[in-house]
Parts: C-alpha cells; sequence; structure tokens
C-alpha cells in the first residue's frame, strides 16, 4: 500500500522543488448568470475563486488569488473556448391522462427535440422519467424508468436511432411543482429529454 | 497526501459498488466528441487513434492534441469539456448513476488549456468532481471555468 504511493508523491516534491509548472484557472460567469465555485490546492496553499473572472495562479509551487480579464482570457482560451460543444437543451413532455398518448403540446416539443439532434453535431438525447410524490421511492424509480423506456420505443418509431437514446429514471427527486408528501400531481408526472 | 489518495479510493469503490457503472447498453462510452478540429487523438491502453466527431470515449482514455488541434467532448452527464491545441487530458475516473446523479469525475490536465462547464454529477455532490494539473488539485462545485498548466 505504502509504496504504491511513494512514485506520485515522489514526482510532487520533485515539481514543487524545480516549479516547473506554471498554472492559471479562472472562474467564468455562466451562462445563466449565476457563478460557480472552484477551490484551487495544492501542498503550499489553498485559494476559493467565487466570483467572475476570479483567477488563481501558480508559480513556484505557490497559489495566488488574482483576477483575469476578459482580454487575457480571450487570448489564452479563445480557441479553446471556441472548441466548446453546443449546451444541451430540455425539452417536456406529459401524457394525456391514463394513455399512451402525448398530449398536443408535447407533439410539438417531440418535432422540437427532431429539429435540434439535426441541427447537432454527433447528436445524442437521455429520455428521463419523473413522477410525482405519490409512491414509494422504489415505485417511482421504476414507474419513471418505465415511462422512459415507452417514450425510447416511441421515439425509436420515429426514426431515432436507438444507440442514440439513453433512459433515466429519477423517480421523485425532481419535481416540477412542490407538493406535500404524497401528493399526487400531474405536473410532475412527465418525461423530459436532454438533447446533447 | 496518502490519506487523501485514499479517501478518494474509497469514495470511488463505494460509488462502484453501489452500482453506478456505466448504464446499461452503452457498455462503457461515457462521452462524445462533438469537436475535433486538427490534430486530435485518443489514447487508450497505450493505443493511439485519431478522434473525429462522434468518436466515443471510456474512463481512462487519454485525449491529446497536436499544435493545430482543438476538441470539445460531451459526457452523460450532461458535463461539457474543451481541449486547445498542444493539450494532453486524462479521464481518470468516470461513474455516473442517471438515478441518483451520484458519480465521480477525475481529469488530469498534464499540459495545455481545458474549458469546462460541470454538469449533473458535480451539481448533485460538492465534491465528486476533480481536476488536477502537475501542480494543482481543483475542486469543482461548479459551474464554468478555464484551466491553464505548463509554461
Amino acid at each position: 500500500m505504502h509504496a504504491r504511493y511513494l512514485g506520485p508523491l515522489a514526482a510532487l516534491l520533485v515539481l514543487c522543488g524545480c516549479a516547473t509548472s506554471r498554472d492559471l484557472v479562472v472562474l467564468l460567469p455562466g451562462k445563466d448568470g449565476k457563478v460557480g465555485k472552484v477551490i484551487v490546492s495544492n501542498p503550499k496553499g489553498e485559494t476559493v475563486l467565487d466570483s467572475a473572472y476570479a483567477a488563481a495562479r501558480t508559480t513556484d509551487g505557490k497559489v495566488r488569488r488574482d483576477r483575469a480579464s476578459q482580454n487575457e482570457v480571450q487570448s489564452i482560451f479563445g480557441e479553446t473556448l471556441e472548441a466548446m460543444p453546443p449546451r444541451p437543451i430540455s425539452f417536456t413532455l406529459y401524457f394525456e391522462s391514463g394513455t399512451d398518448e402525448f398530449t398536443e403540446a408535447s407533439k410539438r416539443e417531440v418535432k422540437g427535440v427532431l429539429a435540434e439532434m439535426a441541427r447537432r453535431p454527433a447528436p445524442e438525447i437521455t429520455v428521463i422519467g419523473h413522477t410525482d410524490q405519490a409512491g414509494t421511492d422504489q415505485m417511482n424509480d421504476a414507474l419513471s424508468l418505465q415511462r422512459a423506456k415507452r417514450v425510447k420505443s416511441i421515439l425509436v418509431g420515429m426514426g431515432i436511432p436507438p444507440s442514440r437514446i439513453l433512459t433515466a429514471g429519477r423517480g421523485r427527486r425532481e419535481p416540477l411543482v412542490r407538493t406535500a408528501d404524497g401528493a399526487s400531481e400531474p405536473r410532475n408526472r412527465r418525461v423530459e429529454i436532454s438533447v446533447r | 497526501m496518502q490519506s487523501r489518495r485514499l479517501i478518494d479510493f474509497c469514495r470511488f469503490a463505494f460509488v462502484c459498488a453501489c452500482g453506478i457503472a456505466p448504464i446499461a447498453g452503452w457498455a462503457t462510452d461515457i462521452a462524445q466528441f462533438k469537436v475535433a478540429k486538427g490534430s486530435v487523438y485518443l489514447e487508450r491502453s497505450g493505443k493511439r487513434s485519431p478522434a473525429r466527431v462522434g468518436t466515443h470515449l471510456q474512463a481512462t482514455d487519454t485525449v491529446v492534441t497536436g499544435a493545430d488541434g482543438v476538441a470539445g467532448i460531451t459526457f452523460i452527464d450532461n458535463s461539457l469539456l474543451s481541449v486547445g491545441p498542444n493539450s494532453v487530458l486524462q479521464i481518470e475516473r468516470y461513474a455516473f448513476n442517471s438515478t441518483t446523479h451520484e458519480g465521480v469525475f477525475d481529469t488530469t490536465l498534464t499540459r495545455g488549456t481545458l474549458s469546462v462547464v460541470s454538469g449533473k454529477i458535480a451539481k448533485q455532490s460538492p465534491d465528486a468532481m476533480k481536476v488536477r494539473t502537475p501542480s494543482s488539485i481543483l475542486g469543482v462545485r461548479g459551474t464554468e471555468f478555464l484551466v491553464r498548466t505548463g509554461e
């Protein structure tokens, strides 16, 4: 067990001693306006980045908190940012109650899914089933996966290759509308299609 | 350092034991190239092959770009990554449970530049996503950030 860690440990000591690595980490504002958080650490210290364009610079093994300008980001990361894949997009489908038929609005959403797939490189989708708060976790996990699989088979029937479709059952973990435990709520009984 | 690695290992072992292994049907494919321009390679078990749009990735694969290469990759938890020219990025560990959103996502950038938009794994568990460079460890609480390592 101990010998296994000697290699990486030695490598780390050498690196810190020679300061061969110069790192730059920059936190960006999210597309939704929210800013996340990244904690940058090494054996000599730690810094927390939690505002837009906050930066950590590592030289001689030391981490220094700083800021990066948009110009610097563009000149160092411009090509990298341009290579980012398109953002995933979600569609939500509902069934006519007690049937396998999509509602009219959901049929339009399905068209949106197909259009979105047509404009993306190597498109894939995950079909995610959701339930309301009625029933146990176990029941809802099974039910939500069953719904997702049913939608998958409909999509395959429409010509989407099955190899491009993953299914998932989220059970009652992600309600669209907050309700009391045990509550039956049609808006939470839905299937989400994430296209990426 | 030792205990840190041990904790990481235990976290991974736990996640695997809970059946978070890759989703059935897609075997071990966890991601796909959506962008591949210039020289972009995928290294798996010591073998290097050119990567194209649509090439699938598995945990422990390494992405290598040449001086004219850039690549963009989408993971099954909707995490997005891209690497710039002259970069080497290894996926050390990846596991995602699509029911609970628990998982682990560890990568190492040994050279070059990396852009990240974290996905469902990082959103579910604050310590589940890490990016390493030769000198630093990044704990990712979300969501969008950039990393450069080397000169």
